[in-house]
Order: structure tokens, then sequence, then C-alpha cells
């Protein structure tokens, strides 16, 4: 690292420099022979010159680590070195000797700017690609050693056998793995569902304080409030539920006369739906905002109250905005990993009690690539078989709720 | 009469209606707050006597003897009172200065973690004649808590006593410098290309769908993406800050862009109409008047999404960031941690004396988050230019 750093120091940027100087130095001698101006500004040749003597011999360099760090072509440093060098001397010869008072240097370093942006901005893209390809190839592979059926319906995840078969001794005697996802399934829509109904509510009505109630002064206040509980790390919300919560939990439930695991689903669900508070509350306090006021004022000319307002005119109005906010809300609370790796259990359970102990999609990727398996045994596979399925839904609640959010912002702003 | 009264009551149930419901909105906030400071005094309580750590005044024995045999270097109703960590080192100690042997130094060492807990008065597993051992140093004044000095200079320890946050903290620097360098010029770029140059074409709208589909992708997916792509086909070392630090980069891009384009969207088009004016090119406009304007927000977008980066743990989990790392990493390829992965490598823990540790790892890990946010609402506040 410190290295790379150092050898850009001391040997790209003299050189730069170098290529800089020349370049602005002939064009500024040019014009004084010539005793007219060329088309662009000295120093604009000297990037010019710049541009052609670095960037081939950069992104050729570039290329050459990605082809030797994935192994398809191990490029001789020695070579390396040579094949950038002339790359960058016949860059520079080629640079001085266009040169002349009608080239457009700063076009030229214009349109070279905007190639970087735009590559910059294919990255996203191509984090995209890479994200669905990457995960869909090992889906794909699990899929085609799992049957999709099975891993939709059946109701027995046991992938622990799963190494047997990978260490050779398969079948007969070990008891085969098998990879039903029903039971992750429904521990995740059931701690997703405690953790809605604990966010929704706080958020919507926090939402209504804000917008409706709060003077400024008390908004100001109340607001950093919600967004610290955004912030605070999940790991931190996560040592929270299993350190404090779950054992209230177990108490409570004992006070009660039932029968609570130390790994029930109640806490993290609990903790989640604080955690998911700020999500519903700051998009639900947009969107009511965004309202028109006349239809506030009219409401309120007609002599209803402020609460009859806000349940007749604005929510029905924000209702779109307010589906979408807890379709994001939702997203965010399947896809959230360390509360639930900390605080709910590894045991894939097929109940509706949420004081048992259960577990989600995403424990089980941690568990499955954590572990000492190797990267292509089943179990890893799993992993990613599970990812796919939360890829997909996260995706479609994404794009239904911005479909919903924008019908709104059609209708109103 | 009768209607009047009627319409009375109706008026009074409909004031009824709106105090409760006003008083309800009111509760959701109050919940929100209360459970906040029941959060932060829970985390503080649990995590707050970890900033001293017992120590035991022994006489030490330096001799051949003790240097092949550490636990006979300390009396022997206190070998299993004082710390194995500080006992292994012995004979280093006698490497390091050979002056030391054959003499028997008086000091404070470190005492066994359960010890540290007993004194506490935290659940133990001492047995009675260590608990009456303990008590009869106390009574001497030989047993004391002094400043946790450990906790900040150690790296990761399997003894609780000896555990300290030095490698998490140097891991989280190296992951998140790596971070930055990726993803505040490329997001940056993006956001100029398209608040700045793009024309509304199918290309941006392409690029534009995809930003607000990654902000919103789970963070998990992300070190998938990162195992598959970076570890598998790249072979950056795994658990690496590297693998980390470009996991999580692409995980930053999107809300440094988000936030980047909000603030070159906020500088008004008379800037930039008034630099075309007098001839500059779109990229002198861009580069000698919009960023330099833009700055102050471009910097509190990324100290946000570097904060957030900070506090992310599962990704990192899944490009194998829970190592158990002693000593801090030295480069970007040797193995690395974390501070939220050493909290949850610690809160995973069976031993109860990490628990303190996790809680004060975690007390650590906020006040850094809220020192960061606290520097972004600064520059946006003292620098941001309202037009």
């Amino acid at each position: 690292m410190l290295k790379v750093l150092l050898y850009f120091l001391i040997g790209v940027l003299p050189l730069c420099y170098m290529a800089f100087y020349i370049g602005s130095k002939k064009a500024k001698k040019g014009e004084a022979a010539l005793g007219e101006r060329f088309h662009s500004r000295p120093g604009h040749y000297g990037w010019f010159t710049v541009i052609w003597m670095a960037v081939p011999s950069l992104v050729i360099s570039f290329i050459f680590t990605l082809l030797g760090s994935s192994k398809v072509f191990i490029v001789p440093a020695s070579m390396r070195l040579s094949t950038v060098l002339v790359l960058a001397a016949f860059g520079l010869w080629f640079a001085l000797r266009k040169i002349n008072p009608s080239l457009r240097a700063r076009n030229f370093i214009e349109q070279t700017i905007k190639v970087a942006l735009i590559t910059a901005s294919l990255v996203s893209i191509i984090t995209t690609i890479g994200i669905v390809f990457s995960i869909l190839f090992e889906a794909m592979h699990f899929f085609s050693k799992v049957p999709i059926w099975d891993f939709i319906t059946g109701t027995e995840w046991s992938p622990d056998t799963a190494f047997l078969e990978g260490a050779g001794r398969d079948g007969s005697e070990a008891a085969k793995a098998q990879f039903g996802s029903l039971p992750i399934f429904s521990g995740t829509f059931i701690i997703t569902i405690i953790a809605l109904l604990v966010a929704v509510p706080i958020g919507l009505f926090s939402a209504i304080f804000m917008s409706e109630y709060a003077s400024n002064r008390v908004r100001g206040m109340v607001k950093p409030i919600l967004e610290i509980l955004a912030g605070i790390p999940t790991v931190v919300y996560g040592f929270f539920a299993a350190i404090t919560v779950s054992p209230l939990v177990v108490r409570t439930a004992e006070a009660m006369g039932l029968q609570a695991d130390y790994t029930n689903a109640l806490s993290p669900g609990l903790v989640m739906g604080i955690m998911i508070i700020p999500f519903v509350s700051s998009l639900s306090d947009d969107v009511i905002n965004a309202i028109p006021q006349n239809m506030r004022e009219g409401s309120l000319a007609l002599g209803m109250t402020r609460s009859e307002t806000m349940k007749h005119v604005l929510l029905p109005a924000a209702l779109p905005g307010i589906i979408s906010a807890v379709l994001l809300a939702l997203s965010r609370a399947i896809g959230e990993t360390m509360i639930v790796v900390m605080a709910a259990g590894l045991q894939p359970n097929l109940t509706w009690n949420p004081l048992e102990g259960m577990t989600t999609v995403t424990v089980r990727i941690v568990d499955a690539l954590t572990g000492d398996q190797s990267f292509d045994s089943l179990e890893t596979l799993s992993a990613f078989g599970l990812g796919f399925v939360l890829l997909i839904v996260t995706l479609i609640l994404n794009i239904v709720s911005s479909i919903v959010i924008r019908k709104f912002r059609k209708q109103y702003v | 009469m009768d209607k009047e009264k009627r319409r009375q009551q109706r008026i009074n149930r409909r004031y009824r209606g709106e105090t409760i419901f006003r008083a309800c909105s009111m509760m959701a906030i109050v919940v929100a707050a209360a459970f906040l400071i029941f959060f932060l005094v829970d985390i503080i309580r649990t995590g707050y006597t970890a900033f001293q750590q017992t120590e035991i005044n022994v006489d030490v024995v330096y001799n051949q003897d003790t240097v092949d045999f550490p636990q006979t270097a300390v009396p022997d109703e206190l070998s299993d009172l004082v710390s194995r960590g500080f006992l292994r080192l012995i004979p280093n100690q006698v490497e390091a200065d050979p002056e030391l042997m054959g003499t028997t130094q008086n000091m404070w060492i470190l005492a066994e973690a359960e010890v540290d807990q007993y004194i506490k008065g935290k659940p133990n597993k001492l047995d009675e004649e260590e608990i009456a051992v303990v008590e009869k140093l106390r009574a001497e004044g030989k047993i004391k808590k002094f400043f946790n000095k450990g906790f900040f200079t150690n790296g990761d320890s399997k003894l609780p006593e000896m555990a300290g946050l030095k490698s998490a903290v140097i891991g989280t620097l190296y992951v998140l410098m790596l971070t930055m360098m990726f993803s505040i010029p490329v997001g940056v770029m993006t956001a100029i290309y398209l608040e700045e140059f793009a024309s509304d074409n199918w290309l941006t709208r392409i690029i534009e769908v995809n930003i607000n589909n990654l902000a919103a992708i789970p963070s998990i997916i992300f070190g998938l993406l990162g195992l598959a792509i970076f570890i598998n086909i790249f072979g950056v070392p795994r658990s690496s800050a590297l693998a980390g630090g470009l996991t999580l980069s692409l995980m930053t891009l999107p809300v440094i862009i988000i936030s980047t384009r909000a603030s070159l969207r906020s500088v008004p088009d008379t800037i930039r109409q008034g630099a075309q004016g007098v001839g500059a090119s779109p990229w002198q406009v861009v580069w000698h008047h919009i960023l330099p304007l833009s700055l102050p927000g471009i910097m509190t977008g990324s100290i946000i999404g570097l904060a957030h980066a900070m506090g992310e743990t599962a990704p990192l989990l899944i490009v194998g960031m829970l190592a158990y790392i002693p000593s801090a990493p030295t480069s970007i390829t040797e193995a690395a941690t974390v501070l939220p992965a050493q909290i949850y490598t610690w809160s995973s823990d069976s031993l109860r004396a990490y628990t303190e540790r996790t809680a004060l790892g975690i007390i650590v890990l906020l006040s850094i988050l809220l020192m960061l946010n606290a520097v972004a609402v600064v520059l946006r506040n003292k620098y941001e230019r309202k037009w």
C-alpha cells in the first residue's frame, strides 16, 4: 500500500511534471516564434502531453494488475515495466509531435475528463452487474444440486452433513443434507412482522407529531433523537438485544407463566423495530409535509379538529408515501443481519410462537460463510441460494416502493 | 335544548378524540426517547467498569527456575490469581533486560479476569479458598483497581484481562482509509457527471435507477459480492483490510453519490451561467466554481457515509474479518479486524469477563461515531451557504 503510494510519488508524479513542463514550454516557444497565439493556453498543451504520456500506461498497468491478481495471465515484472515505459515514451513523443497552433488541446482535455467521469459512473453499474452475476452464478450452482422445489417447500434444513459428502464419505451411512428453506423464511417473516408492529405505529405517530403538533423548537430537538436511532451500528443493537432485552423477555414470560428461549424471536424483533423507526418516520414526515397546505387549511376551515384533519384528509392523501416508507423499512428489516445473528437462534424452527428460538435468512448466510467449509461445499453454496432470494425480495420491495412514491409525487408535488 | 346538549356532547367527544390522538403522537416520541436513554444507560452501566482493571502487588522472582516454569515466579497461592499473560512473558522480560536475572521485583501486575470480576462485584468463578486470599490481599491494600491502559494499547487476547482494542482500531483505520480513497473520488466523479454533464438519455437513467437500488440492497449482499468477486476471482487475501475496504467502498458509494448530487444541485444556476459567460469550458465551470462552492456539502456527506461504513459489520464478517488478531496489522493485505467485528467476537465469547469489555468497546465506537457526526454537523453549519 505505502509502497504503491511511494512508487507513485517518486515515479509517476515527477514524470508527469516533466511532461507538463516540456509540453507547455513547446507551446510557449511556438507562440513566441510564430508571433501569434495557439488555439489553447500553453498550460493546456502541458496537460495534453501529460494525458498522452500517463493515461495509456496507467491503464495498461492497471489491466496487468487485474489479470495478474485474477490469475488469468501473470505478466512478468520486467515485461510490465518495459511495456509501461515504452508506452509512456511513445505517448510523450506522439503528443509533442502533435502540438501545433491549430491543435485544440482544451477540447481534448474536456473530452478526456468527460470520459473519466463516465468511467467512474459506470463503476456503480459494474457493481450491480457483479452482485447479480456473482450471486446468480453461485445460486444456480446450488440449485443444480438441490431441486428448487425442495428448497422452497422443504421444512427440514440440515446442511451439517453436507461436508461429509464433500469429503467423499457420501450417502449411505451419513444422513443426507437437506435444504428445505421454509422454516428459515418463516423465521425471517415472524421477526420482520414483530419489527414492523413496533416501528410502524411509533414511526407514524412520530411523523404526525413532528409535522402537525411540534413547534419548530421541539422539532429541532426530536428529529436528532430519531436520527441517532438510525445511526447506531447494528452490532451495538445486537449486543443490546442479546444481553439486555433477551433476559428481560425471558423473565417477563416466566412471570406470565410462559416458557421462552434465550434466543427467542421477540427480542431481536423488538430491537429491530426500534432501529427502523427512523426509516418510517422521516419519509412519512416528508410526505405529510409535501401535501399542499390548502388541503390542510380547507379541512380546518370546515371546523375539523387537527386529528380529524389528519385522519380524514392528510393520511389518505399521504397513504402512498406512507406505504412506500413501510416497504422500505420492511426491506431494511429483512436484510438486517447483526441483530439477528447475535440475538436470534441458529436452529431453523417452523413455529408461530415468537417466544421460541428461530433463525433467519441472514443468520444462515453468515453461519454458512464464517465456518470452515471450503468454498465449493454445498453449505457455502446454500448461502448464495439464500442471498439470491434475499436480493430478489429486497429489490422488488424497493422498486415497488419507488413506483408508489413516484405516483404520489406526481399527484401533489 | 336537547339538541343543543347533544351538539355539545358531540363536540366534547371530538375534542377528547383530539386530545387522545395528540397524546398518542407524543407517546411515540416519548417511547423512542425512553428507549434511547434506557439503551445508552444500559450500555454505559455495563461498560464503565472496564475503564479500570484490577492489579495485584506481588514480589516477582526472576531466576533460572522461574524462567523455565513461570508459575513459580510468584507466591504459590497467587499463581492462579495473577494473569497468565504476565507470567508467560517472564522469559521475554529476562531476555530483554538480563539484569533482572536473580533479582526479586515488587510490582503491580494484572490480576486474572475472574479476580477482576470479583473485585468489581460481578458474577465470577472464584472458589472459597481463592476468595479468602483475595480478601486478605484487599485488607493489606495489595489489590487495587487502576486505569485500564491495556484496553487501548493491547490487541485482542484469549485472556479477557489482556484483551484490548488496539489492533481493531488500526484495522478500522486501514479499512476506512481504503474506503475513503476509493469511494470518495469515484462517488464525487459520478455525481459530477450525472449533475453537470449527462444529458437525459438511457445511460443516465439506468445509472440513476441503479444507484437508488444499490442504496437499498442489504449490506450482507455486498459481503457476498466481496467474497465471490474480490476474494475468489481477484485473489485478494481473505480477512485482509483490502478485501474489507473494497467491499465497504462499494457499499458507501451510493451514499456519497446521493449526498454529493444534492450539494451540487444546491449551487444556483447563475454561477454556472456567469462562468460560461466569461468563456469557461464545462470542466472549468465545475473545477473553478461549482466544486469549491459545494465542497462543504460533499465533505459532510462523505463523513456521514464513512461513519456509516465504520459501524458496518455484516459484509465484513462475510469477507472473513472476524479473525482473531492479537497484534495490529502492518499492511493492507494482512489479516485484520475492525471495531464492530471485534465487538461481535467479544460478545459471542462465553467468558463473562468479556461482556464489560464489549460494552466499553461499544462506548468507544459510539463516541467516535458521535464525534464524526458532530464534525459533519459543524462543517455543514459553518460553511454551507444558503443561496
